[in-house]
């Protein structure tokens, strides 16, 4: 197997971590909603010990994806962490305050009070979820950035990428299309969340509020992503000479990559199918619960296939529109052939940890949690 | 020409060591406590005893607090290398984001997801599958830190790579030498075994407080046993593994070494500073000022513990920079090092040969390509010296790196006697109220011992990123100096009001104690 196949094999791991990622945002959906389903303490009480249970694991994907991206692609490392500063930070702040937020939360002497820490669940709601999402446009409009590789050897001023705007990132916020993939992040984030909330709380109330949630958040949901989709199929896209490497700008780039590769396609179509059906089960059908295993299969396909798009088929995943030439394809921005093989063996240990993984969830969610489990002495309430 | 603002680096670097120290707060903890409860859950499923169970969920209660805040912490610490250190991190990221992303695969989902039944799992989950929960999750935590630590001794000594003059950046050619490199296996070994003193000093004082207030009197002689005997399997351990980390140091970083002992002119047969005041008016490693306000010496024990041989050459500060003298390679033969200053052309050399390689190759000039192309594979070694203006960059800060040693290595010595004192004495603890005190002390103690360890490690091998490829200074990210000031201020108010908020809930919950646990 060859360097190309590894670079390929890691955008596809790096891709389905992501695609992951996005799922587990339920819990960010969730904690969003905190205050629209959760209407008495102890309700939200009920909403925090549901999603309390998950909320490791969106952050250890999270961590984990930073981790796989760092090793099999460290020039989008380097160029995307070092060069759009303020959005990546602010996403960790939310995050961190998060990770504590759960565990302090109902603590005695925590000094900052519930409702404080039920803040920062919102916060890292809202803008983690929406910032994220925008962070991810740029994937498709492009930042402003050079890289220079030879800098290295300029003992003044050695560093290889350097960013051109002055806001280091923020400015992706400014743009309309980053801005609609940011909003559709977070409007799935809330159906999923909402659909999680069916499946894991038996409480009619709440069942009754997040039904009308997934509702409500499909729509803007829809609105969003669909402008995004055609507007993005529709665009220019990004693409790459592979016997030069230049970049160029393509009509429709990414909607060739579709047509050209029509596996991912019919993935994406697979995912927004199930995705669609998973909503209308929590629409639709009041005695299932199973909506979130349809719109998570249908999160995990659309977005794997949304970010393959962007790697394969000679498109530059990381472009900049500064510097055409200075975008990061998954050819020009990977680890070593000696790297990606070694990474590709300890790769193979995802299946074993996909499967505990999966046991885990089986074995602590056999049952739904309703009021009473707040009560338990057995075990520690959040 | 543009040139880089040295103020990016100075606070590039303060906050990836506070971020750092933060984390550090909650680590040593997660590794200790972690097997402390587990063998507490062992005794439980092997007697059926309920006692061991509320005390196996006490302890669990305080682990979970705990952990939260490591895990949001570990988080900034991964991204600051992209986004402080981007130039670090497409150069080295081959071989430094490797483990990371192994760390995360392997360990953290381990981690995380037995932490989860663990903590909520006890009437959910059979009470054999609870266990190997717990001890998976301690295990999880525990291969993480290899991972992060091969890492991070790679950095000290960069093995099982080369520099690609192709690709401008160094690449990972041999996996094992990375990941067994004596350096790693060296600190995994007296970082975590060092960290289970954290933990058994922590439970020993907690408990201690309960025999101060009279109450939990048996929970309290328990916990104190098994912590007693697990710290002084840790710190037996630690002594062992750090007399192994500091052959290290002399081998592979004997600047370090020489900062560790404030050491500026070497001798044969050197001594070991027992104790000793570093005299402030030193103003230059190569004046004529002793070093030393007063200082005892331990004979020759310097050169033992660092070549193995009492009559061995310890250079100093002003024999690393400027030369002059004789190296004992590991197989006896002496040779004379390669000065600073010629380190420095070395570097340069590498750095022109790589930009006339790359320049040559862009012409087609073969024959020019490979000139260069073996001037750079002979002078690569000496890379990062290329970036450095003034040889005096390469000295660390020797205060701060010699009085770390110190407090680590007496206090070292103290948690020794303490657990061991601690096991003698047995229940007699209970009317023994100053020993109770100093039990309580002992918890912030053995913290900053552990800090000091990590500040000989860190402070000591400045200015290097990465021995010998590369110093902080080119390692940075271009970032405005103002948003790293501003996120260093976000981090450290949200750092120290955590800080105060767990403290708080950890006293909490020690004051409400195991009663109200079933």
């Amino acid at each position: 197997m060859d360097y190309a196949f590894y670079q390929e094999y890691w955008w596809l791991l790096v891709s389905l971590l992501g695609a992951i990622l996005v799922f587990l945002f339920f819990v960010q959906g969730g904690q969003s909603l905190l205050y629209t389903i959760g209407k008495t303490e102890d309700e939200r009480s009920l909403l925090v010990n549901s999603i309390g249970k998950k909320w490791e694991f969106t952050f250890t994907t999270l961590v984990t994806f930073g981790g796989a991206f760092f090793a099999s692609f460290p020039l989008f490392y380097s160029t995307s962490f070092g060069g759009a500063y303020w959005p990546w930070m602010i996403i960790l702040i939310c995050f961190v305050l998060q990770a504590v937020s759960y565990e302090f939360r109902k603590k005695e002497g925590n000094i900052l009070g519930h409702k404080t820490y039920e803040a920062f669940l919102l916060f890292n709601g809202f803008v983690g979820l929406l910032l994220f999402g925008t962070a991810v446009g740029t994937f498709f409009t492009g930042s402003e950035f050079i890289v220079n590789k030879e800098n290295i050897y300029q003992p003044m001023m050695p560093v290889i990428s350097q960013w051109q705007n002055p806001l280091h990132g923020l400015e992706a916020a400014f743009n309309v299309r980053n801005l609609l993939l940011g909003f559709s992040i977070f409007f799935l984030a809330r159906v999923l969340g909402s659909l999680y909330f069916i499946s894991n709380i038996h409480n009619p109330d709440i069942n009754k509020r997040s039904r009308k949630q997934v509702l409500i958040n499909a729509i803007f949901f829809l609105v969003c992503f669909l402008t995004f989709f055609i507007w993005t199929l529709a665009s220019k896209g990004f693409a790459v000479k592979p016997e030069t490497g230049e970049v160029y700008m393509q009509n429709a780039k990414y909607l060739h990559n579709f047509i050209e590769m029509p596996i991912i396609g019919i993935a994406m179509l697979l995912g927004v199918v199930s995705l669609l059906y998973g909503i209308g089960i929590g629409i639709f059908c009041p005695k299932s619960a199973k909506g979130i295993w349809f719109a998570g299969v249908g999160t995990v396909l659309a977005v794997l296939s949304l970010l393959l798009i962007l790697g394969y088929n000679n498109t530059a995943f990381y472009p900049s529109v500064t510097d055409l030439q200075s975008s990061l394809t998954i050819r020009n921005s990977s680890s070593s052939y000696f790297t990606l093989k070694v990474m590709s063996v300890v790769s193979l240990c995802i299946p074993f940890v996909l499967a505990y993984i999966f046991y885990a969830w089986r074995m602590m969610d056999k049952k739904q949690i309703d009021m009473k489990d707040l009560e338990s002495k057995q075990n520690p309430q959040y | 020409m543009e040139t880089l603002d040295l103020s990016v680096v100075d606070w590039s670097r303060a906050q990836f060591a506070m971020t750092a120290m933060d984390h550090w707060i909650f680590v040593p903890l997660t590794l200790s406590l972690g097997f402390i409860m587990a063998l507490m859950e062992t005794m439980y499923y092997r007697t059926g005893k309920t006692e061991w169970k509320i005390m196996t969920k006490f302890w669990m209660r305080l682990f979970g607090i705990n952990f939260a805040v490591g895990v949001a912490g570990g988080l900034i610490l991964e991204f600051q290398f992209g986004t402080n250190w981007s130039n670090y991190s497409w150069l080295v990221g081959d071989i430094f984001g490797a483990p990371l992303a192994i760390e995360g695969i392997m360990a953290f989902f381990l981690e995380s997801t037995f932490f989860v039944i663990m903590f909520f799992g006890w009437n959910k989950v059979s009470k054999g599958f609870h266990l190997a929960a717990t001890w998976l999750t301690w295990f999880g935590a525990t291969l993480s830190s290899l991972w992060i630590l091969v890492a991070n001794a790679w950095m000290q000594y960069p093995t099982g790579t080369t520099f690609n003059s192709d690709t401008v950046r160094s690449e990972m050619t041999d996996f094992w030498a990375v990941l067994f490199s004596p350096m790693a296996m060296n600190k995994f070994f007296h970082t975590v075994t060092s960290s289970w003193i954290v933990g058994a000093a922590f439970v020993i004082g907690v408990s201690a407080w309960y025999l101060m207030k009279n109450r939990n009197i048996e929970f309290a002689h328990k916990s104190i046993k098994i912590a007693a005997g697990f710290g002084l399997l840790g710190i037996i351990l630690a002594l062992y593994s750090g007399d192994g980390s500091a052959y290290q140091v002399a081998q592979k970083q004997p600047m370090k070494l020489a900062a560790m002992e404030g050491l500026y002119q070497g001798n044969n047969g050197e001594g070991l500073v027992a104790v000793g005041i570093l005299n402030p008016a030193k103003k230059e490693y190569n004046d004529s000022t002793n070093p030393f306000l007063m200082k005892i010496t331990l004979p020759k024990l310097l050169s033992f513990l660092a070549y193995r041989d009492f009559n061995a050459y310890v250079p100093g500060v002003k024999d690393l920079l400027d030369g002059g003298y004789l190296e004992t390679k590991p197989d006896g033969q002496t040779v004379k090092p390669v000065t600073t200053n010629e380190k420095i052309v070395f570097g340069q050399m590498a750095q022109n040969a790589l930009k006339g390689y790359k320049i040559a190759k862009k012409t087609h000039n073969d024959s020019l390509a490979a000139v260069n192309k073996a001037i750079f594979a002979a002078t690569s070694p000496y890379y990062g010296y290329g970036y450095v203006k003034d040889k005096k960059q390469l000295i660390p800060n020797i205060p701060l790196t010699f009085y770390s040693f110190r407090f680590m290595v007496v206090f070292g010595g103290f948690f020794l006697l303490y657990f061991i004192f601690i096991l003698y004495i047995k229940r007699r603890i209970e009317n023994m109220k100053w020993l109770q005190i100093v039990a309580i002390w002992a918890i912030p103690l053995a913290y900053l011992t552990s800090f000091s360890g990590w500040i000989v490690a860190e402070v000591g091998r400045q200015p290097w990123a990465i021995q010998d490829l590369l110093p902080t200074f080119a390692a940075v990210s271009d970032v405005p100096v103002g948003s790293i000031q501003a996120t260093f201020t976000i981090f450290a108010v949200m750092f120290i009001v955590l800080f105060v908020a767990i403290v708080s809930i950890m006293v909490k919950e020690i004051r409400k104690g195991p009663e109200h646990i079933q």
